[in-house]
């Protein structure tokens, strides 16, 4: 793996810096690869349009900026119509199912799945922790790093004493991500 | 010296380039931060104000910059080490007082974070528009020293370095970051205290009364003196002897203002931080600094593929220029390329110091989001005509 880039879009206030933070922290310090993070934002903050850009390499990165991601997760609908269009032909795409309505056309081209980050952060009681839930499910889709090293990123980035809620979320969200591959395993063997 | 092993968080960090200058700033023995957060170097000052009181040093907000870039060259002459903190419009109010850092002799630091101009153009986004501000921007002629990181760890290390230059020669240093570098988040190794080298500040070792300000001793630095230990000193932005007294004649603003300038500058082989890739037998060489010199490498490596000879030099210091540097080099190659963000500034000296023995090609960006690496190859390919 050379180069993997990233983006992560989505409003201000998801999370969405923090999960980009924790794949790049995961890649660079628990794992064995370079990751460079690289945050948007306008003027505002909270609520308005954010993007999250990682890149991940096995080499140190030169260009830092993001420029044909690889996978790409939508946590909002304007954010995902801003960005679909930058994500490569056969790209991983992870979007939230109930933020994200996902024209069928633009599906065949990529690699989708979805994933109801915040009907199971509800569940689990908060649905601030959404994110992490998204961050579980990316870890396993992907396979990009260690589930291990994702796993101290977030324990490594989540304010103390919300250890367990987030780390339930982030195990959540694996476990969802994990069942979508075995389902798509069985029906290609049938 | 080292550093202070309670101040520096040796390990491995995921942070951005302000809060890694700051952890620089603490490393170095900072101890003294005046600043107005303004973005896109907020995030230095916030960091510092948290950090601050666990490792015994004072942060002022101030009322603007002007305030604050004298603020922190008072706590220097009270003894300790001091910074403040700017981008954009900040940096041209604190003009007046680089210059009387640098007629002072007041060792500080000044890390700018550079970001789209003029005015307050563009806050959010990256520019290295304020090159040639750095060096001229205070009236007179003086010398500073000016550094450029290219990523968070550099401005940890160069943020180091920068206190350690300041206190070796005497001289304001400006840290010229930019908002890419500044908020980009990558990991930072910080060592272990005692494997990083701090310069600590030279005291005078001569009593009261036999001590004068500015006298050399025949070396081009003079010595300071503790705050509070006996000395009687007069410190002013007006020419002075070497007394420090004020002396409005032209032979002693001769000595002065020369000697000023000479400390750099015949100092700068020593002072000179530059990265070499490739320029031995190169035809094209490429120059660059802070982030535009990432945004060159997918360039060079594909104008590389081609077969094109094509070295790659990095100037870590920018000020004082490398100009014996780039003047020999410049009878070995046929031409340089200078990608900047900006509309032509370090261009210009590369220019000066090639003296017509290469070609130099400045590939321009008015700001805002770096190079794409195709403009900058094109111009790799096209300088030689090989495109």
């Amino acid at each position: 793996m050379a180069r993997t880039e990233i983006r992560i879009a989505g409003f201000g206030g998801q999370g969405v810096i923090l999960s980009g933070y924790i794949f790049g922290k995961a890649a660079s310090l628990f794992d064995v690869k370079y990751a460079t993070l690289i945050q948007s934002f306008g003027p505002e903050a909270r609520g308005s349009a954010c993007s999250a850009q990682v890149v991940i390499s096995d080499e140190p990165i030169d260009y830092p900026y993001i420029r044909k991601p690889d996978i790409m997760v939508g946590l909002s609908q304007e954010a995902f119509t801003k960005y679909c269009h930058d994500l490569k032909p056969g790209g991983i795409l992870i979007t939230e199912e109930d933020m994200v309505s996902v024209d069928e056309n633009l599906i065949s081209e990529f690699d989708h799945y979805t994933v109801p980050a915040t009907r199971i952060a509800d569940q689990l009681g908060r649905r601030i922790i959404m994110n992490m839930v998204v961050v579980g499910c990316f870890a396993a889709v992907t396979g990009l790093l260690k589930k291990d090293a994702v796993k101290k990123a977030v324990e490594d980035s989540i304010p103390k004493g919300t250890e367990e809620l987030n780390i339930k979320a982030f195990e959540s969200g694996y476990k969802h991500g994990l069942q979508i591959l075995k389902q798509r395993e069985v029906q290609e063997t049938e | 010296m080292n550093a202070d092993k309670k101040a520096v968080l040796t390990g491995a960090h995921f942070i951005d380039g302000d809060h890694a200058a700051c952890e620089g700033a603490i490393a170095a023995g900072c101890k003294f931060v005046a600043g107005y957060p303004i973005t896109p170097s907020t995030e230095v000052v916030e960091r510092i104000a948290a950090r601050f009181p666990l490792v015994g040093g004072i942060f002022v907000q101030m009322e603007d910059e002007i305030a604050s870039s004298i603020a922190i060259q008072g706590a220097v002459w009270a003894g300790k080490k001091a910074m403040t903190v700017t981008s954009g419009p900040g940096f041209s109010l604190m003009m007046e007082h680089i210059g009387f850092a640098a007629i002072t002799e007041t060792p500080c630091v000044f890390i700018n974070v550079q970001r789209g101009g003029p005015s307050t153009g563009l806050p959010t986004l990256p520019a290295q528009a304020d090159m040639m501000q750095a060096r001229w921007g205070s009236h007179g002629d003086y010398e500073i020293i000016a550094i450029v990181p290219n990523s968070p760890q550099e401005c940890f290390d160069l943020t180091i370095r920068a206190f350690n230059l300041a206190e070796e020669y005497r001289v304001p240093v400006l840290v010229m970051m930019d908002e890419c570098v500044g908020h980009m988040t990558e990991k930072v190794e910080i060592p272990e205290a005692d494997k990083i080298e701090v310069v600590e500040r030279k005291f005078t070792e001569k009593p009261p009364g036999e001590y004068r300000m500015f006298d050399t001793n025949g070396s081009m630095v003079p010595e300071m003196v503790k705050a509070g230990a006996g000395y009687r000193i007069h410190l002013t932005g007006l020419t002075h002897d070497d007394r420090g007294y004020p002396a409005m004649s032209p032979v002693v603003h001769n000595k002065m203002l020369r000697r000023l300038v000479d400390k750099v500058l015949l100092n700068e082989e020593k002072i000179r931080h530059i990265e070499e890739d490739q320029v031995e037998g190169a035809d094209v060489v490429v120059v660059s600094y802070g982030i535009t010199s990432r945004v060159v490498l997918p360039a060079v490596n594909k104008a590389r593929k081609d077969g094109i000879k094509v070295g790659h030099i990095r100037l870590i210091t920018v000020w004082p220029f490398p100009e014996s540097y780039i003047r020999e080099l410049a009878k070995k190659v046929s031409a340089f390329v200078v990608p900047e963000l900006n509309l032509g500034q370090i261009v210009y000296e590369v220019e000066r110091c090639a003296a017509g023995n290469a070609v130099t090609q400045l590939v321009s960006h008015a700001g805002g989001a770096v190079h794409s690496p195709e403009e900058i190859y094109d111009e790799i390919k096209g300088v030689l005509g090989h495109a």
